[in-house]
């Protein structure tokens, strides 16, 4: 009984807690991640944005989840329930997931698997499930043809995601996200980081991500002017807001990825004494911040793109240059000896 | 180990319930979703035997890529369940003879580890060296034809179901993108002070 107290109750029980509190405080940050969104949205456009609720509108995200929350929920008649009511769960689900394997400062992770790395690729790639089950049970022909061209972009888009993270760990040799940050610990600071020597990557990885999380512009699974609002026409209530959620928590973690990859995690920009005393859970928010302002952009300036514009940009643009960095990148670290042993 | 214990029974419990519920399930949609349950069942066993690099090729591969196309083949079928189901008894005696060789090699198998446990080709892991990097090692080295002759294998099959799928109709209008991207305004806006009453050319 003894053994089996602090051999296996004991870590369970810290890994609940951990698990929780990293829920509730991903939850509240998605809700302002979703207010600022909305709020750098509005500025681009010389609009206010939401600006009632609360001090400058900073409750508006409560307000929605309430809103949502007391709706009564509608399940059209033709639809297959289970399936159209297990949709937003596995997609809600699977993002909170990959949030267990981030490390947002050194030691500062609820599972440190040797194969980090792998895991959030393996569960975004589950993502497109989501979609794919959302559009079939809805048993309607806006959402089945969402789901169709969903599942085509988010698996080719994916191809690309896979080839610049092989780069990044050519680098690194490592599979561990922890591993890839202390890789990129250098005594230059952030010239040291891997956005500098693989700037190229760097561009494919966010304009996939993009891709991959349904971000404008290459929302066009809910292209609201030709398709209502794709797969989630006939969601309402709490449903659409549970894949509201999934979708902005894979927008944090494809940031949180961003951050890992390319802007050396937790590492401060420079390892000198100001910068070395600030935690490195700042420096890793303030990184991702930066990235999901760039992606916030992205939506307010460019326009959605055509859908076969889309699929040319993933297989005869971005798939080519990919494996061609791959094979360049092995090679460089091959011929100079700088590859980890 | 008891936790252990109790992780095998419910991967392998949800597994064979998942797998049987493939071929139960009325709506073919739910029995590839059961099947995709069943992978994911399988990659948590392979973690529990401490292949992680496995488990995780295995969802990204089958889960994520090849069920999505099963999905996606099985959704756009117009599928009769009526017809579906008068067709058992035909298709019984060939099913029936796939289960029984599964099951003899199976049996095999289970019978010969059974026997002299430990046998065959059992690989051993370094100590220090984790699972990615052992099969890496002994892929790109040892196995490194094999490995190369299963991916040329995969690319003959793709380049196989290009060729047949590809069609060159010559009334078909093509973009050219180079051009659409390097149209400038000057060529395409011009700006012409009209008369009155004379209009254009």
């Amino acid at each position: 009984m003894e053994i089996a107290w602090s051999d296996y109750l004991l870590p369970f029980l810290i890994m609940v807690g951990e698990s929780l509190l990293l829920l509730i405080i991903l939850l509240i940050a998605v809700a302002y991640i979703l207010y600022a969104d909305r709020k750098i949205w509005a500025a681009v456009q010389i609009r206010r944005g939401p600006n009632v609720v609360g001090p400058w509108g900073l409750f508006q995200s409560f307000a929605d989840l309430i809103k949502f929350v007391l709706k009564e929920p509608v399940i059209p008649a033709g639809a297959n329930k289970g399936v159209f009511l297990i949709a937003p769960l596995v997609t809600c689900t699977l993002a909170l997931a990959a949030w267990a394997v981030i490390p947002v400062s050194a030691g500062w992770v609820i599972a440190n698997i040797n194969v980090g790395i792998l895991y959030i690729f393996a569960i975004s790639s589950l993502g497109v499930y989501g979609v794919i089950m959302a559009g079939w049970a809805s048993n309607s022909k806006y959402p089945f043809l969402a789901a169709l061209r969903s599942a085509a972009q988010m698996v080719s888009y994916e191809v690309s995601i896979g080839f610049v993270i092989i780069t990044v760990l050519l680098c690194v040799g490592s599979l561990n996200l922890s591993a890839i940050v202390e890789a990129q610990d250098h005594p230059w600071g952030l010239f040291g980081w891997y956005w500098l020597p693989l700037f190229p990557m760097l561009v494919i990885f966010f304009v996939s991500a993009l891709a991959e999380t349904n971000r404008p512009p290459f929302d066009l699974v809910e292209a609201e002017s030709e398709l209502v609002a794709g797969f989630m026409v006939e969601y309402g209530s709490t449903p659409y807001m549970m894949f509201m959620l999934g979708e902005y928590v894979a927008v944090t973690t494809m940031c949180a990825m961003c951050t890992i990859l390319f802007f050396g995690g937790w590492l401060p920009p420079f390892p000198v004494v100001p910068f070395t005393w600030i935690p490195g859970v700042i420096w890793f928010v303030l990184k991702a911040l930066f990235v999901f302002f760039m992606f916030a952009m992205v939506k307010a300036f460019v326009p959605r793109y055509r859908y076969d514009q889309l699929m040319r940009l993933g297989w005869k643009v971005f798939l080519p240059i990919s494996l061609a960095m791959v094979a360049i990148v092995a090679g460089v670290l091959q011929i100079t000896g700088w590859a980890p042993q | 180990m008891i936790i252990n214990a109790i992780f095998f029974y419910l991967f392998a419990g949800i597994t064979v319930a998942s797998a049987v519920m493939v071929i139960a399930a009325r709506n073919p949609v739910h029995s590839v979703l059961f099947l995709i349950l069943a992978f994911v069942n399988a990659a948590g066993l392979f973690v529990l035997l401490g292949a992680e690099f496995l488990a995780m090729i295995l969802i990204v591969v089958y889960v994520g890529a090849v069920a999505v196309l099963f999905l996606f083949v099985v959704m756009m079928l117009d599928v009769d369940f009526a017809e579906l189901r008068q067709g058992v008894l035909n298709y019984l005696p060939i099913g029936a003879l796939i289960g029984a060789i599964l099951l003899a090699e199976l049996l095999l198998v289970v019978g010969g580890w059974a026997l002299a446990p430990g046998g065959g080709h059992a690989a051993t892991v370094p100590a220090n060296v984790s699972n990615t990097q052992a099969l890496g090692l002994v892929l790109y080295t040892r196995y490194v034809y094999f490995f190369e002759a299963a991916g040329v294998i995969l690319l003959v099959a793709m380049i196989g179901a290009i060729v047949m799928t590809l069609q060159h109709k010559p009334d078909v209008r093509r973009q050219n993108i180079a051009e659409q991207v390097a149209r400038r305004r000057a060529s395409a806006v011009e700006l012409v002070n009209v008369k009155p009453g004379q209009g254009l050319s």
